[in-house]
């Protein structure tokens, strides 16, 4: 298999490895994929009262192509509003990435990593709401 | 710590050639280049003279009479003529074929290839530890089976499978009994004065010498007969026939004078090595070796790790030159069939590594193969959010996982 330098870049240095508390009301953790399928992927968000992203980190049990799309994912989002990341296009990763066709559903995933994350994080503020 | 990177630890995939049996056969090119089947001149005597010396040398190795050799282009092709052979001939007798789920896929496809012309067949499963029950195969015989087929050393995870009490059973059903030693030579002893088996496969180059030719061992007595797949000039008694490669046949010759002469001590010092690579990568965590531990070659380690994906493992170790349970190197997105048999399941039957020791593996190669592991697994593991559920106590099948 050939990865692209970008693909590779991220698999040997990936960015924004590791995890953040789960019941912190400010961070949104989304979980996607499954083990038996060869990827998993953990994306979390931590969100100021501003609504904009402050920081992201990620897990990924998966191949290079995997590892670089949700690696990738936690540098665009930062910085960004919920409302903004909502619009990142699985199709965007696979080109920043030059992934080849067998790969698309690496990006597939990341981009689902990220909209599991921001409904975690809403779910979470609105039962905050309800309690309040 | 000096060492040439990628080290080569797929000797079960092939062996470089020895070079004393690459010396051996350069003149068989160049000077002695007569057809073994020239009877009227000396180019024809000098080169028939190497291939019955050869001949005389693998059947040495393996304890047989030299008239039992049919040289092949390898062991695809003596499985192809063994069991196809064997089954077409003895069809009269009955149309069934027992053998395992595990065999190499040059075994499995000519069954498949006879059930399209109307046998029938069946692909026991082996036990957890690789090993074939017994009283399974037993079981698994009818009146009308004509033909077993077992390995005796399984190239993906090394287990030696018991010949000696399938073969025995074999004969008093009055069994065809065929056995691919392919990954066998020069690792295990093999002595067909004694053993209960009919048909045996070789390859040259798993043992260090060239690819393109094997020979396939024929029983005189009792004489087992085989139909010849490969029609013509009626070479090697009919069964083969084509002109004989004489160099390849003098490389294999040489290939297996050394294996007889060398392999007491080799398999000595590839046993410790193993135990080495074994020992330190035991010091993981969530490893698991796959197939039998003791019946079993000292050449291969098979070993999942757990929590690591199998394509991004590979990615991270190729520093050394391996096999992977996941075939993601190919098209498809299988596992691999041995290691589901054995009950693994897809995640570490995708995350394991065929480590495979050989002739010219040094203990510095096996220190380094042995700090690689640790750290890339640490690294992918630190990677892993499966790894850190384990951590935390979770149970990963307890998990409602979203398929995709």
């Amino acid at each position: 298999m050939a990865y692209s330098e970008k693909v590779l870049d991220h698999y040997e240095n990936p960015r924004n490895v590791g995890s953040m508390d789960k019941s912190d009301p400010h961070v949104g953790t989304g979980m996607v994929g499954a083990p038996a399928c060869g990827d998993v992927m953990k994306l979390q968000i931590k969100v100021g009262d501003d609504g904009i992203i402050q920081d992201a980190k990620f897990k990924t049990y998966g191949c290079g192509s995997a590892i670089a799309s949700s690696s990738l994912v936690t540098e665009w989002i930062k910085g960004k509003t919920l409302d903004q990341v909502m619009e990142i296009k699985n199709s965007d990763i696979a080109e920043e990435l030059a992934l080849p066709p067998v790969k698309i559903h690496c990006s597939v995933l990341a981009e689902d990593a990220i909209r599991a994350a921001v409904a975690d994080l809403k779910a979470k503020q609105s039962s905050a709401k309800v309690a309040a | 710590m000096s060492v040439k990177t990628p080290i080569y630890l797929d000797y079960s995939a092939t062996t470089p050639v020895d070079k004393r049996v690459a010396e051996k056969m350069i003149p068989y090119l160049t000077e002695h280049f007569g057809n073994p089947a020239s009877r009227s001149h000396a180019f024809g005597w000098t080169a028939e003279e190497a291939v019955e010396n050869a001949r005389e040398e693998v059947a040495k190795l393996v304890n047989a009479d030299p008239r039992e050799i049919v040289w092949t282009s390898g062991a695809t092709e003596s499985n192809n003529l063994a069991i196809k052979g064997a089954a077409h001939f003895y069809s009269g007798k009955g149309k069934h074929i027992v053998t395992m789920q595990t065999e190499h896929k040059a075994v499995i496809d000519p069954v498949r290839e006879l059930e399209r012309v109307g046998f029938e067949s069946t692909f026991l499963s082996p036990e957890p530890n690789g090993l074939l029950d017994i009283e399974k195969f037993r079981a698994a015989l009818r009146p009308d089976t004509v033909l077993a087929s077992v390995m005796l050393v399984n190239n993906e995870i090394g287990v030696i499978q018991d010949i000696v009490a399938i073969g025995n059973i074999c004969r008093e059903q009055g069994i065809i009994f065929h056995v691919d030693a392919a990954q066998a030579t020069g690792k295990v002893a093999i002595d067909l004065e004694q053993l209960p088996v009919d048909l045996m496969s070789f390859s040259a180059h798993k043992t260090y010498g060239p690819k393109g030719i094997g020979a396939l061992y024929v029983r005189r007595k009792p004489r087992i007969r085989i139909e010849a797949q490969m029609h013509g000039g009626g070479h090697e008694r009919g069964m083969r026939s084509g002109t004989l490669a004489t160099h390849q046949i003098v490389g294999m010759g040489e290939a297996f004078r050394i294996a007889r002469e060398e392999m007491a001590l080799e398999n000595v010092r590839i046993r410790r090595l193993r135990d080495k690579l074994l020992s330190g990568l035991q010091e993981i965590e969530e490893v698991y070796v796959n197939g039998d531990l003791d019946q079993r070659v000292p050449h291969n380690l098979n070993i999942s790790f757990n929590f690591v994906e199998g394509e991004s493992l590979i990615m991270a170790v190729k520093d050394i030159a391996v096999s992977s349970g996941s075939a993601c190197t190919s098209a498809s997105l299988e596992p691999s069939y041995v290691l589901r048999a054995l009950g693994r399941s897809d995640e570490l039957a995708h995350s394991s590594i065929r480590f495979s020791i050989g002739r010219f593996t040094t203990e510095e190669e096996i220190d380094f193969t042995v700090a690689l592991m640790k750290d890339k697994i640490g690294k992918l593991r630190e990677l892993s959010p499966l790894w850190e559920m384990y951590q935390d106590g979770i149970d990963l099948n307890s998990v409602q996982w979203a398929a995709h």
